[in-house]
């Protein structure tokens, strides 16, 4: 009942918040006018509405994760709100938890609202709309899902403008991992190690990627989806577990 | 069971070093404090600034972690569930959530104590009642003075009907009706029978509330017990004597005499320390037919001890290790 309470106040103050808005509107009319551009000046035009498309919502909804997420813990800190929480009954696990879902919340409003106006263009284009285009944005959910917590546990230890960027950095690596591997093959035993042992650590974002499939037609089973979001899930609670372990020992000064 | 006590807060020997800068540089913020907190009382922490209440203060809270030495809230540690329960707490001016109004902000609250539904509603109207923003209960905060903040914060720090009520500068950044308000209400929380604990760096207003004070410079206590005991140990009780037509010869035996000579015209102003000065005065002013205007005793004050320690504590607190 805690967490949930923390995270609706959450969800309502990002509601309210204009930043959001300004982001979401920002990126409604780029997604849009780029789109509705593109059958001008170009020919194969479905194949490259849906890449583009997909790929804006998970370039924006990532933008979003980071520059909301980040605020969360070290705006509470700053404005002191975290003092009168914390000094109740409220682990702080608790609070953690019910920000993290709080702005999982927001984010999932902001994906349908995003996901809506690419399904008006695609319909306004006349371009078949199928099931995996549906599949594909629930797995581009499941990314911010992700983003969202490896922001929430950076910004558990260091500041706003430092976990921005070690998010974005962690979201650019996440996508070439598979590249990290092949890279790191090729170097000496050392720096393999390192290079493989990060692959093992960051998460692997390519695989909530289903922009191929949609655009190539190929239908991905249900097993694999299962095994994907199970991944997801798993990966976000060991970041979630390893935030409070930092967030518990945390001096709030 | 529960702990039987008296002692609402107990401190012992608590002590909190912060790391400071690039180099992780040792600060004492708090340094071997003890004391305690009884049922029923004002008390007053009382420190200039920069003394370490806050950091007292948010280590009660269990916001911050003691590098040594331990609290107690109703007997349980620190941070215990079982004594937040029975707390409430405002920080030093916060700013809270902007976005929500009054309402929403303290509703929000009352669900972390699982509160709900119309017990929170009766609440939540008693409670804005009580600190005078009945009028505000929709607007938003962020539209709000830092007055009104501080009362919806008091507001916050009271929605489960805390046996101990924690104020940290509760009237700092307020204007002299606002500090008379919260003044007014920490009285009718002591007479509902709450403790209050607060910190302030103004004496004045701690004298007028507290049953007993503490007083902590640089980290240590120097100083604590009821107001009226601090005031009078080893306060020089002194006089002030104004005096008309003193003769120069009269003038010059009272700048040997007194502890300090003002002059202002044809008028003196002396301060003198003790009953033998006066009495010397006296006789000085008889003698040269001088007339004497007034004589008051000066009323010791928190103030003077407050000068007296801080003239008396050199202790240095940064320390490089
Ligand atoms: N977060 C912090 N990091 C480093 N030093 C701190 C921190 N907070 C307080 N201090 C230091 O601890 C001392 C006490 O500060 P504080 O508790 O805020 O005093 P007060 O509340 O009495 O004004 C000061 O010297 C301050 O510089």
């Amino acid at each position: 009942m805690k967490v949930l309470s923390i995270a609706l106040n959450t969800f309502r103050e990002n509601l309210r918040d204009k930043l959001l808005y300004n982001l979401l509107v920002f990126a409604l009319l780029l997604i849009g006018s780029s789109l509705l551009l593109m059958r001008l000046t170009l020919g194969e035009f479905h194949r490259l509405l849906l890449d583009v498309g997909l790929g804006s919502i998970n370039i924006f909804g990532v933008l979003i994760a980071i520059f909301v997420g980040i605020g969360l813990v070290n705006k509470e800190i700053e404005k002191k709100t975290i003092y009168t929480i914390v000094s109740k009954p409220v682990a702080r696990y608790q609070f953690l938890v019910g920000k993290y879902l709080g702005l999982t919340l927001t984010l999932l409003v902001n994906t349908l609202i995003m996901a809506g106006g690419l399904l008006l263009v695609l319909f306004a284009q006349a371009v078949p709309i199928e099931s995996m285009l549906f599949k594909a944005l629930g797995l581009i959910f499941m990314e911010f899902m992700v983003i969202t917590a490896v922001a929430l546990l950076y910004s558990t230890f260091t500041s706003a403008t430092l976990s921005a960027i070690f998010t974005l950095a962690t979201y650019v690596i996440g996508h070439l991992t598979a590249d990290l591997k092949t890279f790191g093959e090729k170097m000496d035993e050392g720096m393999r190690a390192v290079v493989t042992g990060l692959y093992y650590i960051l998460p692997n974002l390519e695989r909530f990627n289903l922009k191929g499939n949609v655009i190539h037609h190929i239908e991905v089973p249900g097993t694999d989806l299962l095994l994907i979001v199970v991944y997801g899930l798993t990966y976000v609670a060991f970041l979630l577990m390893a935030a409070s372990l930092i967030f518990q020992r945390r001096d709030f000064r | 069971m529960l702990p039987v006590t008296d002692h609402v807060v107990q401190i012992e020997n608590i002590r909190k070093v912060f790391r400071v800068g690039f180099w992780g540089r040792r600060v004492t913020a708090v340094d071997q404090l003890s004391l305690d907190v009884r049922r029923g009382e004002v008390f007053g922490f009382l420190g200039p600034n920069g003394a370490g209440k806050t950091t007292t203060l948010k280590m009660l809270m269990g916001l911050i972690y003691p590098t040594s030495g331990q609290a107690k809230i109703f007997g349980h540690l620190v941070g215990d569930p079982a004594a937040k329960a029975k707390l409430g707490f405002l920080p030093e001016s916060p700013y809270f959530y902007d976005y929500l109004t009054s309402r929403e902000f303290l509703n929000f609250y009352g669900h972390l104590f699982g509160l709900w539904g119309v017990r929170l509603n009766k609440r939540v109207d008693e409670l804005l009642e009580l600190v005078g923003m009945s009028h505000a209960k929709d607007l938003q905060l962020r539209k709000f003075s830092k007055g009104m903040l501080q009362r919806v914060g008091i507001a916050q720090a009271l929605i489960n009907d805390p046996e101990l009520v924690v104020l940290d500068e509760p009237m700092s950044g307020l204007d002299p009706i606002g500090r008379k308000e919260v003044r007014d209400l920490i009285f009718r929380l002591k007479e509902s029978g709450k403790t209050v604990m607060f910190s302030s760096h103004i004496l004045h207003d701690a004298e007028l509330l507290c049953d007993r004070v503490a007083m902590i410079m640089k980290g240590r206590l120097v100083a604590c017990g009821q107001v009226s005991e601090l005031i009078q140990q080893g306060a020089t009780q002194e006089v002030e004597m104004v005096i008309d037509r003193l003769s120069p010869e009269g003038l010059e035996h009272l700048r040997v005499l007194a502890t300090k000579v003002v002059l202002n015209g044809e008028r003196v102003m002396v301060v003198l320390s003790n009953q033998r000065q006066v009495d010397e005065s006296l006789e000085v002013i008889r003698a040269a037919h001088a007339k004497l205007v007034s004589l008051t005793p000066h009323k010791a004050s928190l103030e003077d001890l407050f000068i007296r320690e801080a003239n008396g504590v050199q202790s240095p607190v940064e320390a490089r290790v």
